[in-house]
């Protein structure tokens, strides 16, 4: 409140927009008479126009504004597919048929919903990955970090059960073999795995549900969306220096500067989120799955979608039934206790000579995990997934916490100007 | 800035270039929705069901036959001269939509019409001999009671119009084809 008081007036002060500060967005009487009963004027007013935003943000900041348009434009195109979309084992492949062929504009609905859920994966991983270097997961930002990992599990339940609808060769088979990872936990696996599939095997009952859980999950994403902003909000966005805002100086209002950074990155992303529906929209997908899904023959080679190879490769790696699934699920789950796991107080990368480095390992074990997993699970790669999934584990587990008590860090500027002032010496230079 | 001095009322640079990007942004927008609005339009697959042929031996003289048409209920009834008769001699004067007999049928023990009441679109009863056909000898709507003659007009309301008549025409002696009509 202070910091926002403060900087209402240093506004005012140095005339950065005054036209603003006299702009009520509830000037005619309509809205005054809303407003007063439903506060949405003065809520969209506080969280665009009077939003405080660290003023040297990068454009990895624009991550997690495209990952929520992305979703918007899944939710839209996925409703627009639902309308054709028939969830019954006898007809649900020609009914995705039908929709590329007979259906005004079907491909066109279809190929952006195939490689939307793609590039959601590609956004959401660098918006993690973002975290990660400039430690944004710190104090006092654990619980945004938090329901982000519950938001990637929601997408990964969601996108999963989205690649069996089509019901094609891999649809089926990957709804199968994942299914099955429930048959590992002991006792109760084999009644999970009836449970989850209403029967012996995925058949039409496991098409419904699923057809209906995919549909109610992007919803549930929209609900953990609204929470993981309350929780920005709350504090405020990290930025490339990692240091906390200390004077008004540090801050610009969201809107105009962000509004129109943010709308810059959509144009750009739009422009390759295109290019790839309209002149590779297969890039991301597996020829197999164009055919109809066949309970009596398995693919020689089974692999699941890219976002999901790290963690398969993981599953594959570890010669136990169970000891697989658990070190699959860890993957994920680790990343709840990577706030505390990472003992450093200093957020930025950049003035962690040790993590530095690692960091990039890490970003390297993580593409050899995603290579490894789209590889048959034999000799040499083997080895090399056995290695890197020893070593992912290692990162959270040893190297994050070691590096975080031997490193000595270089000192952090003072505030966000300060180091806004230096970028931009440098850049006259 | 210091033009914008010399004249309020003077448009600056920025406001051209935020009406511009405006305007382009809006077009890519509505551009974008378009194909998604098209997607609830009919299918090519649904639009490819446009005609259905009817065999007519089928249908002795004084009965009816329901075929589906494009998802609408179509009536081809086999009149007898004595509906023809009726038909023909009723007084448009007395009629909520007037209009002829001859204007609706291409030979006259033949009528084809669209078994949909112009009320409210129920199907009027009347197609078997075990239903009403109300008073005057055609068919009778049940959820308002609107009645229709032997021609398909509407004579007792609340229907506003006569059954309209599809498209269609006699391909040889005993069949017609209803919907595409120009081959």
């Amino acid at each position: 409140m202070k910091i926002q008081l403060e900087l209402g007036r240093l506004m005012t002060k140095r005339k950065i927009s005054t036209k603003q500060q006299k702009r009520p967005l509830y000037d005619n009487p309509v809205s005054k008479w809303i407003d007063k009963r439903l506060p949405i004027f003065t809520f969209i007013r506080h969280s665009l126009d009077e939003y405080p935003t660290p003023k040297n943000l990068n454009w990895l900041w624009n991550g997690g504004s495209l990952a929520g348009i992305t979703l918007l434009i899944m939710i839209i195109s996925g409703i627009t597919l639902a309308m054709h979309y028939n969830p019954d084992p006898a007809d649900a492949f020609n009914s995705v048929e039908r929709i590329m062929r007979d259906v005004n504009y079907g491909w066109l609905v279809r190929y952006i919903h195939v490689n939307g859920a793609s590039f959601f994966f590609i956004l959401v991983y660098l918006h993690m990955f973002r975290s990660m270097y400039y430690g944004s997961y710190k104090s006092p930002r654990e619980l945004l970090w938090i329901v982000g990992v519950l938001i990637l599990l929601l997408m990964m339940a969601t996108a999963f059960m989205g690649y069996v609808l089509p019901w094609g060769q891999m649809s089926f088979w990957g709804a199968k073999v994942i299914t099955n990872l429930f048959s590992a936990i002991p006792f109760v696996g084999d009644s999970i795995v009836h449970w989850l599939l209403g029967g012996n095997n995925v058949a039409a009952p496991t098409l419904h549900r699923f057809f209906a859980l995919h549909y109610l999950l992007p919803f549930l994403i929209v609900a953990f969306v609204a929470i993981h902003l309350i929780c920005l909000h709350q504090f405020g966005s990290n930025n490339p220096s990692g240091v906390e805002v200390k004077k008004a100086q540090d801050q610009i209002p969201f809107h105009p500067y962000y509004t129109v950074k943010d709308l810059y990155g959509l144009a750009i992303y739009l422009l390759v989120f295109s290019l790839f529906v309209f002149f590779a929209p297969n890039f991301f997908g597996e020829a197999v799955n164009y055919n109809p899904a066949n309970p009596l023959v398995t693919p020689p080679h089974i692999v699941p979608e890219w976002y999901f190879l790290p963690f398969y490769a993981i599953l594959r790696s570890i010669p136990d039934k169970l000891g697989g699934v658990l070190g699959m699920f860890g993957a994920v789950s680790v990343l709840f206790f990577l706030p505390w796991l990472d003992r450093s107080k200093i957020k930025s990368a950049a003035y962690r000579p040790m993590f530095r480095p690692l960091f990039w390992v890490f970003i390297l074990n993580c593409i050899i995990l995603g290579w490894v997993g789209a590889k048959p699970p034999e000799g040499w790669y083997l080895i090399v997934g056995r290695v890197s999934t020893l070593y992912y584990f290692a990162h959270f587990l040893v190297v994050l916490p070691v590096v975080g008590w031997m490193e000595r860090p270089l000192t952090p500027p003072a505030s966000i100007s300060d180091h806004y002032k230096q970028k931009h010496k440098r850049q006259k230079k | 800035m210091t033009k914008k001095k010399k004249s309020e009322n003077l448009h600056t640079r920025r406001d051209f270039l935020k009406l511009t990007a405006g305007a382009v942004g809006s077009v890519g927008a509505i551009s974008a929705v378009w194909p998604f609005m098209d997607s609830m339009n009919p299918a090519a697959d649904t639009l490819a069901q446009a005609s259905v042929e009817v065999n007519l031996n089928e249908i002795p003289e004084g009965s009816a036959k329901t075929v589906l048409w494009q998802g609408t209920p179509i009536f081809v009834r086999h009149r007898t001269p004595k509906e023809i008769q009726e038909a023909e001699d009723t007084p448009l004067t007395q009629m909520i939509d007037p209009e002829t007999d001859k204007a609706r049928i291409q030979r006259p023990e033949w009528l084809v019409v669209v078994g949909v009441c112009t009320h409210l679109g129920c199907v009027p009863l009347g197609q078997k001999p075990t239903e009403p056909r109300g008073e005057y000898g055609g068919w009778l709507c049940p959820c308002h009671g609107s009645q229709f003659d032997t021609s398909g007009r509407v004579c007792r309301g609340p229907a506003p119009t006569n059954l309209p008549i599809p498209p269609y025409k006699f391909i040889d002696e005993n069949t017609i084809r209803i919907g595409a009509t120009d081959d």
